[in-house]
């Protein structure tokens, strides 16, 4: 019955990463297997197709839409400028000259005899796709993209809002359990991926990107603020697009809670390097956390980022992720086998807690712990 | 084949949980032996929804004491003691069924797909029509941000205008829209159109998509035949959608029928109720991201009973935890809570919840407060589902005299509670209530019931694989949903009038089959609950005072039968319409205490 536990974030020195970058339609890519790259390099491009406008010739010629093709000036598939005359015709025997005008930069895709249509397709959009993080370009996906893959820390927080972005580590704070208050940020934070502690507040985050931070990376914070961050409650928790300025992501929870001692200590360690984050967040259907990853070649062996966590055991180092102990650190020390009744009358699988503070034990549902590393 | 069957294995793959029964057939009948779950892994790094199966049957085996597996599957045929006979499946993994539905007029051929889809068991990311407000260019725009699993293009009546919906269909060609699973294979659309224009359709969208044309769903403005385009939907699931998703081609080969979406599962075993109990009934199935509605209430316009299920895609108790909070407001759901909480503390334990969603209260206050969230959960859905379930738009009625008087109109909500026979609750949190009283009171407070109303819940929640059982095993599948899933837990009965608190509204006279009779005069704003023998029938004679309705009619009595229930029968004279709880916040907590007294809610008072 080892599997009604929730798995712990992956908190590791040394993993061997592997991120796709894929361009969203089929388009160019630019390297070649075993190229290095930096986060900025461009990996891929392509142009995604141009809006589309409707026109309605036939109303706007006043003919039947099977006449609309008989009246057309350019053929379908020229390229035509906003304010070409694109087709013409004459009602009233001849009275009355009507004349439609093309209403933006594109091309004539296409022109329907049934409903008398015109579809205007407007200038591709390109797009291109960044390496994201350091490292080689490990496969070629033809058309598509490439695989990047890196060496180095990886660390998934459990919530997080902005986008991908890179910089420099730095330690904002004293140690863990500190909250990260306006002026620890100083100016030679432009640009780094800041690291605080236990919180942060909403208006230091403000103050952050001021700065010109580029990431804050802390253990807690309210949902309250979460609200004024965004404007509105968080409904579904899928992010990542947010355009907030800068990027944030929570490694504990919500709440004042100590960042994980093991979080904080491979943080701290890589001070000054250049760390790839993401906060895009995803809770349902393709679940996905947010992360900060920081290569560094050379390291002991790098286990694949996917190794499976392994059961819970006596001893194992776990985490309380609910009321009334939420956010305590303890090791199992029991593990029984019956199900027992809980306060709410519930039955339910539990194992006795011992927290690391020498407070001693509890009895809590295995739902709701989660085990780290050890 | 069905005579053969001695033991049947149903799995239900839900977001968050795969749930496991095992029905075995003794002297009497089929019953359920033993359930077991274990977290659904659609998602990193499992990648393989045969994973949690396999572990959820594994824990069956164990809790059972025989061997099912047969290394990495499921052993079938029965052969001693190892393996069973039927093996079944249903699943809301991975997001479940995403449709985009397209009509002609969003309030008819677009409510009509939409309720077609919704039959089917899908999840609408969004209606589209001619009239919906947008242009056509934003129209693409959004056709091609969606990346649904599939496309229900309907529109126009039989011999109708084609040239509105070949535009439709050019937009949809204009867009080129992508399935959200595998870039390889093209999107599934089915038209459910004027047939007139199934050729243009087809020369529009054919090349681009996975067309399949089947009968207009709205043949003329007077009916609707949404059958055929359901059907397509549930063939193009496992076809295209499931055959994409992580782990279902291998499951596909284990189950001996195809496997069916969740809610249209449990819509089927609602359904079967209604026709064999012949009362109108509501069936909720809240879960961790979505929560369903199926309803049958008969046509005032004399269709018969008519079928309605809405999922609320958002509306939930983990993974849409805190969109409940965005939606009631944090005042919404504090109105159910007995005690004082830190506004600060209440968000962060919600927005916790979302991000662990498979985590369970373990303090009474936190039970308290999910039970809480659980109410707007549950009326919030409900008000999308009575928006939904409403009469064909746009056909002309014969009139009489009376609907003249009445105003009745087309279109108005099907959904009449003074006309509910039976409410069924099911989902985590009131399947698995700890009290089955918590339970009643939840469903009692989000729909409010009026006149006499059976309450049931199912037991351990295991309506969707009775619902696809029952499509290859009726009998399998009646016999266990009577005996082992429905609990019924008695009757509210809840008068319907303007009353002033303390005065006379109605008496009630309670006859169980066993014990002895019982009376009880009632008066507005009271709140009580009798208890009454377990088993049998409890017959209910109910007066309701001068302008006080209690379903037959203002000032008359009502005389009625209902199952005696574990819990009992609520008299509920709170009021409805509006239903209302103090403005004070001292008063307001005095009330629920009172009320949860009167419920024997909880262990202590909270």
């Amino acid at each position: 019955m080892s599997h009604s536990y929730t798995p712990g974030l992956r908190v590791t020195a040394q993993a061997r990463v592997r991120r796709e970058r894929r361009l969203p339609l089929r388009g160019e890519v630019l390297l070649e297997r075993g190229a290095r790259v930096t986060p900025e390099t461009v990996v891929a491009r392509t142009e995604l197709p141009g809006n589309v406008q409707t026109v309605n010739l036939a109303a706007g010629l006043g003919v039947e839409p099977a006449r609309a093709a008989e009246a057309l000036l350019v053929p379908v598939g020229s390229a035509v400028r906003k304010g070409d005359g694109i087709a013409r015709a004459s009602t009233m025997f001849g009275l009355v000259q009507n004349r439609v005008e093309a209403p933006a930069d594109g091309v004539i895709e296409s022109l329907s005899p049934v409903t008398g249509q015109l579809i205007l397709r407007e200038p591709p959009i390109p797009v291109e796709v960044n390496a994201y993080v350091a490292g080689t370009v490990a496969e070629v996906l033809p058309g598509e993209g490439v695989v990047v893959e890196t060496e180095g820390a990886f660390l998934q927080g459990i919530f997080g809002v902005g986008g991908e972005t890179s910089g420099p580590i730095a330690c904002a704070v004293a140690g863990p359990d500190a909250e990260l208050r306006t002026p620890d940020l100083r100016a030679e934070h432009r640009g780094c991926v800041v690291v605080g502690g236990a919180w942060v507040s909403h208006d230091t985050l403000m103050q952050a990107r001021e700065f010109g931070v580029r990431a804050v990376v802390v253990g807690g914070f309210d949902d309250a603020d979460l609200r004024r961050l965004l404007g509105r409650d968080l409904g579904v928790a899928i992010t990542g697009s947010e355009e907030i300025g800068l990027t944030l992501v929570i490694t504990e929870g919500f709440g004042r809670i100590p960042m994980a001692a093991r979080t904080w200590d491979l943080l701290s360690e890589r001070q000054g390097e250049t760390a790839s984050v993401s906060g895009a967040t995803q809770i349902r259907a393709g679940v996905q956390r947010p992360e900060i990853l920081v290569p560094r070649a050379g390291g002991a062996p790098a286990p694949s980022e996917s190794a499976e966590d392994g059961g819970l055991d006596i001893g194992s180092p776990v985490r309380v992720i609910r009321a009334p102990h939420f956010g305590r650190l303890g090791k199992v020390c029991e593990l029984p086998a019956a199900l027992q009744p809980l306060e709410t009358e519930a039955l339910a699988r539990v194992l006795v807690v011992e927290f690391a503070d020498g407070s001693g034990r509890a009895t809590v549902p295995r739902a709701n712990v989660e085990r780290l590393a050890p | 084949m069905s005579g053969d069957i001695r033991s049947i294995l149903a799995t239900d793959c839900g977001s968050t949980t795969t749930k496991a029964i095992l029905i075995e057939r003794e002297a009497d009948g089929f019953r359920l032996k033993t359930r077991g779950e274990a977290p659904t892994t659609v998602e990193a790094p499992f990648e393989d929804v045969t994973r949690g199966v396999l572990n959820a049957v594994r824990e069956v085996e164990e809790l059972r004491g025989r061997p099912l597996l047969d290394g990495e599957r499921i052993r079938t045929p029965q052969q001693g003691e190892a393996g069973v006979d039927l093996y079944v499946s249903t699943s809301s993994a991975g997001g479940g069924l995403q449709m985009m539905v397209s009509g002609l007029v969003l309030q008819m051929t677009g409510e009509s797909a939409q309720r077609a889809a919704l039959g089917a068991g899908a999840i609408v990311m969004d209606v589209m029509a001619l009239n919906d407000g947008r242009r056509p260019h934003e129209k693409i725009r959004r056709l091609r941000q969606l990346r649904p699993d599939m496309i229900l293009l309907s529109g126009g009546t039989d011999g109708g205008d084609v040239r509105r919906v070949a535009e439709m269909a050019e937009l949809l060609a204009a867009a080129d829209p992508k399935a959200r699973l595998g870039a390889g294979y093209e999107l599934p659309v089915v038209f459910a159109g004027n047939r007139d224009a199934a050729a243009t359709v087809a020369s529009s969208l054919g090349s681009r998509v996975a067309l399949s044309t089947v009968p207009n769903l709205r043949p003329t403005l007077e009916r609707e035949n949404l059958g055929p385009a359901r059907d397509a939907i549930h063939e193009l699931f496992m076809e295209h959608v499931m055959a994409h998703a992580p782990g279902y081609k291998k499951l596909m080969t284990w189950t001996a029928v195809p496997i069916m979406p969740t809610p249209g599962a449990v819509g089927l075993i609602i359904e079967k109720i209604a026709r064999r109990d012949r009362r109108s009934v509501l069936g909720v199935d809240i879960g961790g991201a979505t929560t369903d509605i199926f309803s049958v209430f008969d046509d005032p316009g004399g269709a018969g009973p008519v079928f309605n299920r809405t999922v609320s895609a958002n509306l939930g108790m983990s993974y849409s935890i805190s969109n409940v909070m965005a939606e009631a407001g944090l005042d919404g759901i504090l109105r159910w809570v007995p005690f004082p909480v830190d506004e600060v503390e209440l968000r962060n334990r919600i927005k916790n919840k979302m991000i662990r969603p498979t985590t369970i209260p373990q303090s009474l206050e936190d039970l308290v407060l999910e039970q809480a969230i659980c109410r707007e959960a549950l009326r919030l859905s409900f008000e999308q589902h009575r928006a939904l379930a409403v009469g064909l738009k746009g056909r002309q009625q014969a009139r009489d005299i009376s609907d003249a008087l009445e105003q009745s109109a087309s279109g108005a909500s099907l959904v009449d509670l003074m006309a509910l026979g039976l409410l069924v609750g099911s989902g985590g949190v009131l399947s698995h209530a700890p009290r089955r009283a918590q339970a009643m009171l939840m469903m009692i407070d989000a729909f409010l019931p009026e006149g006499v109303t059976a309450l049931a819940v199912d037991s351990i929640f295991m309506t969707p694989q009775l619902g696809v059982l029952s499509t290859v095993h009726e009998e399998a599948a009646a016999q266990v949903f009577e005996r082992d899933c429905l609990v019924h837990l008695g009757a509210c009965v809840a008068p319907m009038g303007p009353g002033r608190a303390g005065h006379a509204c109605m008496s009630v006279e309670l006859t169980p089959e066993r014990g002895a009779p019982a009376r009880h005069a009632v008066t507005y704003g009271e709140f009580t609950l009798v208890p009454v023998p377990q088993g049998g029938r409890v017959r209910l004679e109910v007066r309701p005072e001068r302008g006080f309705d209690v379903g037959a009619g203002r000032g008359k009595p009502l005389q009625t039968e209902v199952e005696a229930g574990v819990v009992g029968i609520v008299l509920d004279a709170r009021g409805r319409r509006p239903f209302t709880l103090p403005e004070d916040a001292a008063a307001r907590i005095a009330k629920l205490r009172e009320w949860n007294r009167a419920m024997s809610l909880y262990p202590r008072e909270v």
